[in-house]
């Protein structure tokens, strides 16, 4: 049996009350108040994850930059210092190894990866690494919270040196949070406003307590409510919506592949699947009557089995039960009706467009 | 959410559901240890009435955001009443297990059922077991 890890914040996390799970061989807190109660504190103020678990591996070097173009799917030469980048990591057959955020950053590329995935992705880089190119795995001495919501300038401001407030999404910089050197991003998982700091593992409790006590203090929030606030922006999960079995194109990750120029393994199929149309599409699905459709459950239309949940759970912001899906095409519609079989219920339903939460006032994308 | 506790005139099931035995009717409901592992209850998928339950199957769903849970009937008969209370406000569970969040009235076709059923102290040891 495995030994499970703990994260820096593991004793801050207690403290705090925090119900604590086994995910991906980290014990980490699924929750503290109430996934509902933490879901609604993120969209309407701000909440603060552990997210110490992911991946960091630096690749540097002279090259580095020519050989993540050739490894990764996005083109990694429209980012410049100080920006991030969603991208993905393809195997040989287009499959996914992992959905990720690079960073271009003045000494180094950074690759923020699932926790899942740190040993395949630095295995993959690794054996594609040209000499010249180094290749470091960096997860374990780094950790890094997530601020997330609308009012997350306001928790992070009176610890932050310099201020946070000018920095455009998707952009990073070095900042002094609580005494402590960070690299803060505006990235998150969540659909909101806020930032990603990132910083020595041993450092983190510092910063957790340090915005535990600001006035404007975030709500401590778990895995769940992570979860639940991705799939309402229809951002997909490893695991759930991406594997190895799929190209990133039936997810809808089209734009995070850079077709024009290809050149990354898995870049013909993927060209060919635009072009052509796939099996199946990800769609975003809302039930409309009462029930929670789970990952497995079928999409049923006319008696027929047209798709697949991947993700599911009662969506906390809508009230009702929220999917996402993989179905035909001809059923991927906006708006399209359909039935999900909830442990033998068929529960009607339909697509919704994504994401299913309009944070357009506050725009933000994912990592 | 509730304090944990545990009546004494309660009857226990191993899967951690209550009867509360009034004549030939029983009520169920499950009891704090549920809730607390299933965490906030969003949903429940009840029985209908006249509907027949069975000692030790699953009678109906309850659902957190994160988490399906079979409610297991502690003995068999003929659902009576059914709480639409809890359907309409399901994190009354959380907050009144044993009260305002019972589940179901069933008439017992079988009330020796009963007698394999735990009482407080055993279930509480019962409980220890568990997380030791």
């Amino acid at each position: 049996m495995t030994e499970l890890q703990r994260t820096s914040l593991f004793d801050a996390h207690v403290a705090a009350g925090a119900k604590i799970v086994d995910f991906a061989g980290w014990e980490m807190p699924v929750e503290y108040e109430g996934v509902r109660a933490e879901h609604l504190a993120v969209r309407s103020t701000c909440g603060l994850f552990d997210v110490s678990h992911m991946g960091q591996i630096d690749v540097t070097g002279h090259g580095a930059r020519e050989f993540l173009q050739s490894v990764l799917t996005n083109d990694i030469t429209r980012i410049g210092p100080g920006q991030a980048q969603y991208t993905l990591l393809p195997d040989d057959n287009g499959g996914v190894i992992d959905d990720l955020l690079a960073y271009a950053l003045l000494d180094r590329f950074l690759l923020v990866v699932n926790a899942s995935n740190i040993a395949p992705c630095v295995e993959r880089v690794t054996s594609l690494a040209p000499a010249g190119v180094t290749v470091v795995n960096r997860s374990p001495e780094v950790a890094m919270l997530a601020l997330q919501g609308p009012t997350w300038a306001k928790a992070l401001t009176p610890i932050s040196s310099p201020e946070p407030f000018s920095l455009p999404y998707m952009e990073a910089t070095e900042a002094t949070v609580a005494g402590v050197p960070c690299l803060v991003a505006r990235t998150g998982y969540t659909g909101e406003p806020g930032v990603e700091i990132m910083c020595p593992a041993e450092a983190a409790p510092a910063i957790w307590d340090a915005l535990m006590a600001v006035p404007d203090a975030p709500v401590p929030a778990g895995l769940a409510a992570r979860d639940t606030l991705r799939l309402e922006m229809g951002y997909p999960l490893y695991g759930n919506e991406l594997g190895r079995d799929r190209s990133p194109i039936s997810a809808g990750l089209k734009w995070a592949c850079d077709l024009k120029h290809g050149g990354f393994p898995g870049a013909e199929r993927m060209q060919r699947e635009a072009e052509d149309g796939t099996p199946d599409r990800l769609v975003g699905i809302v039930l409309t009557e009462k029930g929670i459709p789970r990952g497995g459950c079928a999409v049923m239309a006319d008696g027929q089995q047209v798709g697949t949940v991947t993700s599911g759970t009662l969506s906390p912001s809508l009230g009702v039960g929220a999917a996402l899906a993989y179905v035909s095409p001809d059923h991927a519609h906006v708006g399209a009706k359909l039935s999900i079989d909830v442990r033998g219920k068929e529960k009607s339903a339909e697509v919704t467009s994504l994401p299913m939460v309009d944070t357009s006032p506050r725009k933000e994308h994912h990592s | 959410m509730s304090d944990e506790t545990y009546p004494g005139d309660l009857r226990y099931h191993p899967e951690h559901d209550w009867a509360r035995v009034d004549g030939d009717v029983a009520t169920f409901g499950v009891t704090w240890f549920a809730q607390d592992a299933l965490g906030e209850v969003v949903y429940y998928d009840p029985p209908a009435v006249g509907d027949t339950v069975t000692a030790g199957s699953s009678y109906g769903e309850l659902e957190s955001v994160k988490a399906v849970s079979d409610i297991i009937a502690p003995a068999s008969g003929e659902v009576v009443e059914v709480n639409d209370a809890v359907s309409d406000t399901p994190e009354l569970v959380n907050g009144d297990p044993y009260g305002g969040g019972w589940l179901i009235k069933v008439r017992l076709s079988d009330p020796a059922e009963l007698d394999g059923l735990m009482d407080e102290a055993a279930y509480r040891a019962y409980l220890a077991g568990l997380n030791g």
